[in-house]
């Protein structure tokens, strides 16, 4: 039996859009206007148990509102959904016991308190029996390192730190199912490594179901080997990770900072997608000039001030999904 | 005199888009207003005793209470903005500007006390003056009495709490004697009850006070209580308090200050 | 663990916290004290002038002022959570307590406490004592069960009525302060007679805001007064029931709210 099931969901939200002009205020009291906007417009997919996904999109096109439907906080207006046999928010007692969700921007954990403290409270409130939450505290404390961190007040912790302490948090209570939303987001570089590791191991080691929400094109290539792409309410593909690699390996960016904005800048093995100013954004294909090269042949024949390179965003991969080639979509 | 006005009227226009509390409040005041009014007949129509006010005089004042309320200082922390600038050493620049610190936070308090005022006195008339008692002043003269005094009252009372936000220069907790002052300057004002009401023996005590001038005195001015003739004592009790306040207000600022530089803050 | 021993482990967590503020603490409560104790001033201020007021004289009034600011005092120590709450909503904090296995009503109680406040149930206590040594009542087993009632019933209506607060935040992100009005406003209310008050008035404080079944009718009773010929003696005696119903609406109207919450997505 699959872990999650997901059929045509759909829900809309109603904004209130405000009166202008005079006694705007009262106005919108008196008489709501509103204005319908389709978060998901039927999204459709099926998990089994163990697997771990990825789930990514640009800003507004529905993941917040997937995971909350599926958390069981949110109540769809159509379409059906099953998780672990529940519908999320039928019973919603019931069911969060089961699962675990980790929101990257906004901790879970008692701001004053030591770690060590909302970890007790967070078993009281779950009702975690002494001996299983003993056995699970101490898997995660050696498996995240969280021993030096325990008694520390939670506001003193380093993001990366609180992030690790947030994960163990969500997973006291021996959840079957893992939400992530951008765990990794404002982190540095080691601790990203970490948080991946660990998630690598829970899903690998004790087939925990894992959905992973995210902006960083590297924690789906470390961790996912399936992956949702939604936008503007819609699945637009859901697949294996070689397909959206294939889009990903073979496209780099290099953005140029000019010293002197008058300066033209073209390169044979790159192409220019955007101008503005002094900066100058190249799409290239790493397969074809390497990165090293390209960036010494830049440097070497224009008044580069600055550059960097990254992987094309998430918006640029999901129009190229579908063939527009999006140019004028920068950075 | 022309920056300090610029200070006053910029902190008023401020204050004035705080409509919806304003709103809010008017709704607590009302209730206060009525349970108090309705206490007060309770009192008067089953007691056969005369007292210094009548039962709609008493009742009048109590509306005027509650439309004037935000005059008085009802908080121990009258100007957050100031507190939190003490607070984090921010004060520190506006020393070094060429304008009075003192004055400044006089101005302030002013507006603080007369933007809200204004706000929440005039639907309190318009909704008190034909439903709820409050009396019209008690002849043209009495009017402009209370026009005069209830001014000086605003006066008077931001000096008041100007005094209270400078002792946060020296205990930036905002505990202390700031907590208690509130409860004790509405009773002195007569913002609990009626001030004529109180027994004979405290009479004199309560009016060697200065809270008596800050709602007390101009109310009963506006009541026909006291005549028209006696704005002038008034006055003069007003503006010999303020002049006092301001007085004591300035000495703490300055010794706040050099307390300040001291410790480098 | 149950849901009354996590409630008593979040209320001593957050009692250890605040004891640290040893100073803030006896200052407040001073502060209090006075400011509640003022009010009770005026009481004494009529009195003295109009002499005894149909039928209660001080120490009898003094009662009635005591229970119901002891009551005030209890709700709003507890009941902190939920005035706080407009915060919770505003920065998404509330997704978090829909994702714990609990009513979200009891983790927004367990949230907040505020022990620092405890002025007003001193002058309650200090009024009480005063007001029972020099009124003619004995204080038997019975009544001081009722009395116990009255203090709890009350606590349940102001607790009821924080949470009718909190509820708005479901629907608006400006919080109604009317409903602050209501807290203050009745405590300032019931802390009277309700016999002073016009029939409106009196109305509106038993049939809408129960304030009257868990202070003047109880206090009716301690003092051995007739308050409410409609009423059976016997029904008197359980006057206090009503705040307890008055708080299980209040909780129903939270889960009305929180129902919306959850399909508007907020």
């Amino acid at each position: 039996m699959p872990a999650i099931v997901v059929e045509d969901l759909r829900k809309a939200y109603r904004i209130a859009v405000r009166h202008k002009g005079a006694f705007a205020g009262l106005r919108s009291f008196l008489r709501p206007r509103w204005r319908t906007v389709d978060a998901l417009a039927g999204v459709s997919f099926t998990l089994e148990r163990g697997e771990l996904v990825g789930y990514i999109g640009p800003n507004g096109a529905g993941k917040s509102t997937t995971v909350k439907l599926l958390s069981g906080i949110l109540v769809p207006d159509g379409g059906r959904c099953e998780v672990l046999g529940h519908v999320p928010w039928k019973e919603r007692v019931a069911y969060v016991r089961r699962i675990g969700v980790v929101f990257g921007q906004r901790t879970q954990l008692w701001w004053d308190l030591p770690a060590r403290d909302s970890f007790d409270l967070l078993r009281d409130i779950y009702r975690v029996p002494p001996a299983d939450y003993r056995r699970a505290l101490d898997e995660l404390v050696t498996t995240l390192d969280l021993a030096p961190l325990l008694d520390v007040p939670v506001r003193q912790l380093s993001l990366g730190q609180r992030m690790r302490c947030d994960l163990a948090a969500a997973l006291v209570h021996a959840p079957d199912i893992l939400f992530l939303d951008e765990p990794t987001i404002g982190l540095d570089a080691v601790s990203k490594l970490a948080v991946r590791r660990f998630i690598r191991r829970v899903n690998q080691e004790r087939g925990l179901t894992v959905i992973l929400t995210t902006h960083d094109m590297d924690d789906i290539e470390s961790l996912c080997s399936r992956v949702l792409v939604l936008a503007n309410g819609r699945l637009l593909s859901d697949g294996p990770l070689e397909a959206l690699r294939a889009k990903v390996t073979h496209e780099r960016w290099l953005i140029v900072d000019l010293a002197d904005s008058a300066a033209e800048l073209a390169d044979p093995a790159a192409e220019v997608i955007r101008r503005e100013g002094d900066r100058v954004t190249l799409r290239f294909d790493p397969a074809a000039v390497s990165t090293a090269e390209l960036v010494g042949r830049v440097s070497a024949r224009y008044p580069v001030r600055d550059l960097y390179v990254q992987n094309p965003p998430i918006e640029e991969i999901i129009a190229r999904i579908y063939g527009d080639r999006g140019d004028e979509a920068g950075p | 005199m022309k920056p300090y006005l610029a200070l006053f009227r910029a902190r008023c226009r401020v204050l004035l888009q705080y409509r919806a509390a304003a709103v809010a409040g008017f709704g607590t005041q009302l209730l206060f207003g009525l349970v108090k009014m309705m206490v007060l007949e309770a009192f008067y129509t089953h007691a056969r005793v005369e007292a210094p006010l009548t039962l709609a005089q008493a009742i009048s004042y109590t509306w005027l209470a509650q439309a004037f309320f935000h005059l008085l200082p009802f908080s121990a922390n009258p100007d957050p903005e100031v507190r939190d600038m003490i607070r984090t050493g921010h004060v520190a620049y506006e020393m070094t500007r060429p304008i009075d610190l003192h004055g400044l936070w006089w101005m302030r308090a002013l507006a603080s006390r007369t933007a809200p005022t204004l706000m929440r006195a005039v639907p309190m008339f318009l909704v008190a003056v034909p439903f709820l008692g409050l009396q019209a002043p008690a002849s043209l003269p009495s009017a402009l009495a209370f026009t005069v005094t209830i001014l000086a009252a605003a006066l008077l009372t931001s000096a008041f709490t100007t005094i209270i936000t400078a002792t946060l220069m020296w205990t930036v907790s905002g505990d202390g004697i700031a907590r208690i002052m509130p409860s004790l300057v509405s009773v002195g004002a007569g913002l609990v009850v009626p001030l004529p009401l109180f027994p004979a023996w405290a009479q004199p005590i309560l009016s060697a006070l200065p809270f008596r001038g800050m709602a007390d005195e101009p109310f009963r001015l506006y009541l026909g209580d006291l005549p028209p003739s006696a704005a002038l004592p008034v006055l003069a009790k007003q503006l010999v308090w303020t002049a006092i306040l301001v007085l004591i207000g300035r000495a703490i600022v300055a010794s706040g200050r050099r307390r300040l530089v001291v410790q480098g803050g | 663990m149950n849901g009354l021993r996590l409630y008593f482990r979040f209320a001593a967590l957050s009692l250890r916290a605040q004891a640290q503020y040893r100073v803030s603490f006896a200052l407040w409560s001073v502060a209090q004290f006075i400011g509640v104790g003022v009010e009770f001033l005026a009481v004494w201020v009529l009195l003295d002038r109009f002499g005894a007021i149909r039928g209660w004289n001080l120490p009898e009034l003094s009662i009635l002022f005591a229970i119901v600011n002891i009551a005030f005092a209890v709700a709003e120590s507890f009941g902190r959570g939920f005035d706080m709450f407009p915060g919770v909503v505003k920065n998404g904090d509330f997704d978090r307590l829909l994702l714990r296995p609990r009513s979200t009503a009891f983790q927004v109680s367990c949230r907040e406490f505020q022990f620092l406040r405890v002025g007003r149930l001193l002058l309650g206590v200090v009024l009480f004592a005063w007001g029972a040594a020099h009124s003619s009542v004995a204080f038997g087993a019975a009544k001081l069960a009722l009395l116990a009632g009255a203090v709890a019933g009350g606590a349940c209506v102001f607790y009821g009525l924080f949470i009718l607060q909190a509820t708005m935040s479901f629907w608006t992100i400006e919080s109604l302060e009317i409903i602050n009005a209501l807290t203050y406003g009745g405590t300032e209310t019931a802390q009277y007679p309700l016999s002073f008050y016009r029939p409106w008035f009196r109305r509106f404080f038993t049939f809408v805001v129960p304030l009257a079944f868990v202070s003047y009718i109880p206090a009716g009773v301690l003092l051995g007064r007739d308050t409410t010929p409609a009423l059976p003696e016997a029904a008197r005696w359980c006057s206090p029931l009503v705040g307890v119903v008055f708080l299980a609406i209040t909780l129903l109207i939270w889960r009305f709210g929180e129902r919306r919450y959850v399909s508007t997505g907020s």
